[in-house]
């Protein structure tokens, strides 16, 4: 009977039955040591929870006096003017999607080539290091490939790359313009790079889950190793869909790499060489340099669109995979 | 699609190759800032936060996914796994502000308290997922035999199952710790950065990768000799865990 004194000192006032009760409830043993350690463990469960809570509601209403002021306004909004407390996001919105958008075109060819490749083609030898390297290029933190977006790849846009552009394509607003190497261009290159291995990892993870029976039973009716392929990748068209999203989500708040070679002008055009803004840029530039109050809100602001954008993307981009992995779900460095 | 792959090998090598372009006299200084100088603070500045990170994070995350392993089958067992792996994407400067909002506002500035949080936030997700995969691994017949001796439920978690999956625990909380090593954003605004050697928590903070940060858009050529340097040496940092980490779980079968 002490052990029910222990355990429920804070519940004093409960009739006595109803302690037990709750002793009871929280372990199946009944033991003072279980729900002890099942309190503990919740507790942890719980920060996480307390976490997420607490990051929408601060932003919420640290940005509070920013919404009040610009109401809807602030989406659509074309300029972003510190000195005459103007603000408006859509540069941003604009530059985050246009960036994201280019980047995942660009990497998504090339992620499901490599991982089919790696899947379906490959013998173990060869499969084994190139997937290795891959996972490696995952592992460069964003800061390195910003150094070298700014150092090697921009050089080589403003050099070979973008000449070649301007002169087959030139015709096309897409590519008109002043090129610095410094551009939308250049970020949404690096970003594909960035998003490559993890869409790779997941399409991988995605294509292994498919049942073998499928490809058994397309081999058994006479198709080619390339037709089973195309079997295999209708199986696992929902989870490859799923990864295109996760790819997109991290595109989207992708902050230092971007910042680096982006050009950080908050501008919108058309010329895939100009200059430009995403969202995740704006803060890592000019948070540290926010006095006024209405700068900081509107600077929260813009990070809560970002926070919700990239929760439901990446939501929905678990929801995809799972529906071809069924539960297993895939390794937790791939998110 | 061997196309794709010569595209992947030549930009990691491309990478890789500009990374030892360097100055080696530059790795091993451990001076401040000045007109040479080099990145020792900075180095040591990332060495602390990461391990106030992991002190804080690790616990916590580990804990988290005990929670999940154990008590997890369940409909809320579902919904904070999916919260969790939610939270694995988040961009780390939105982290970033939120520490900003919640530990810089109140104490009026700057500090390396600051930047460890926002690291630990971003760990938890992290271990918590990769604690609970390692401890669904360990087979229910040792969970069994221990409750069939007669321990408590806890005991079996904390004396059976937690030394069973160590190993691959180990790994995962390497495995944060390299991915947290490379995180610049949340450090931008909540440890700032320093120029002196410090080892106050409670005052801003230099890091390795803010440091690379800095130097590289200045317009300093010095400077950016040296975020290459830096760069060297994070990378090497980051490699050796990823390949430690690879190798260590290349052996249990």
């Amino acid at each position: 009977m002490s052990q029910v004194q222990t355990t429920t000192q804070a519940t004093e006032g409960i009739t006595a039955t109803q302690r037990w009760n709750i002793r009871r409830a929280l372990s199946q043993t009944g033991t003072t040591g279980d729900a002890v350690f099942r309190i503990v463990l919740f507790a942890s469960v719980f920060i996480i929870l307390a976490i997420v809570v607490g990051m929408v509601g601060m932003m919420l209403s640290n940005a509070m006096p920013a919404i009040k002021h610009f109401g809807f306004g602030f989406l659509t909004g074309k300029n972003w003017d510190p000195v005459r407390n103007e603000f408006g996001a859509l540069p941003f919105i604009y530059g985050t999607i246009v960036s994201s958008v280019l980047a995942v075109l660009i990497a998504v060819p090339i992620s499901l080539g490599i991982a089919i490749f790696l899947v379906e083609q490959a013998p173990r030898k060869i499969a084994q290091p190139i997937a290795f390297l891959v996972e490696l290029l995952a592992a460069i933190p964003s800061v390195v490939y910003g150094l070298w977006g700014i150092f090697v790849l921009a050089p080589f846009i403003r050099e070979h790359l973008g000449p070649i552009l301007q002169k087959y394509l030139g015709w096309l607003p897409l590519f008109q313009g002043k090129l610095t190497g410094i551009g939308m261009l250049t970020g949404g290159i690096i970003l594909a790079i960035m998003i490559t291995p993890i869409i790779t990892a997941i399409v991988r993870d995605v294509l292994t889950a498919v049942p073998v029976t499928q490809r058994e039973a397309a081999l058994a009716l006479g198709a080619t190793k390339w037709e089973t392929t195309k079997v295999v990748l209708d199986n696992a068209a929902s989870g490859i869909a799923g990864a295109i999203v996760l790819g997109l989500g991290r595109a989207i708040g992708e902050t230092m790499a971007v910042t680096m070679v982006i050009g950080n002008m908050p501008q919108i055009s058309a010329s895939l060489f100009e200059p430009a803004y995403t969202i995740a840029s704006v803060l890592a530039s000019n948070f540290a340099e926010a006095t006024d109050e209405l700068y900081l809100s509107s600077l929260i602001l813009i990070g809560l669109i970002l926070f919700v954008v990239t929760f439901i993307v990446n939501g929905l981009a678990k929801l995809l995979v799972m529906t071809v992995t069924r539960g297993k779900s895939g390794t937790a460095k791939a998110a | 699609m061997a196309v794709a792959l010569l595209l992947i090998i030549l930009s990691y090598i491309a990478v890789r190759g500009i990374t030892s372009i360097n100055y080696e006299f530059l790795t091993d200084t451990p001076k401040p800032v000045g007109e040479g100088g080099g990145i020792g603070n900075a180095i040591v500045g990332s060495l602390i936060m990461i391990l106030l990170a992991s002190a804080v994070g690790m616990p916590i995350g580990i804990a988290a996914g005990v929670y999940l392993a154990e008590f997890g089958d369940n409909w809320f067992g579902k919904f904070i796994r999916f919260i969790t792996d939610t939270l694995t994407g988040i961009p780390s400067i939105i982290v970033g502000i939120f520490v900003f909002t919640l530990i810089v506002l109140p104490m009026g500035r700057a500090s390396a308290w600051a930047g460890g949080m926002a690291l630990a936030l971003i760990m938890i997700p992290i271990v918590a997922r990769t604690t609970e995969e390692m401890i669904r691994l360990v087979p229910n017949s040792l969970r069994e035999g221990a409750l069939a001796l007669g321990a408590p439920q806890w005991r079996v978690t904390t004396g059976v199952v937690l030394p069973a999956a160590a190993p691959g625990i180990a790994t995962g909380a390497m495995l944060a710790v390299a991915r947290v090593c490379g995180e610049t954003a949340p450090l931008l605004f909540t440890a700032l950065g320093s120029r002196f050697y410090n080892i106050e928590l409670d005052q801003p903070m230099a890091s390795l990768t803010v440091q690379i940060y800095n130097y590289a858009i200045g317009p300093y050529d010095v400077e950016h000799k040296m975020a290459w340097a830096a760069t060297l040496v994070l990378m090497t940092l980051i490699l050796l865990t990823n390949i430690a980490v690879r190798y260590l779980t290349r052996k249990k079968y």
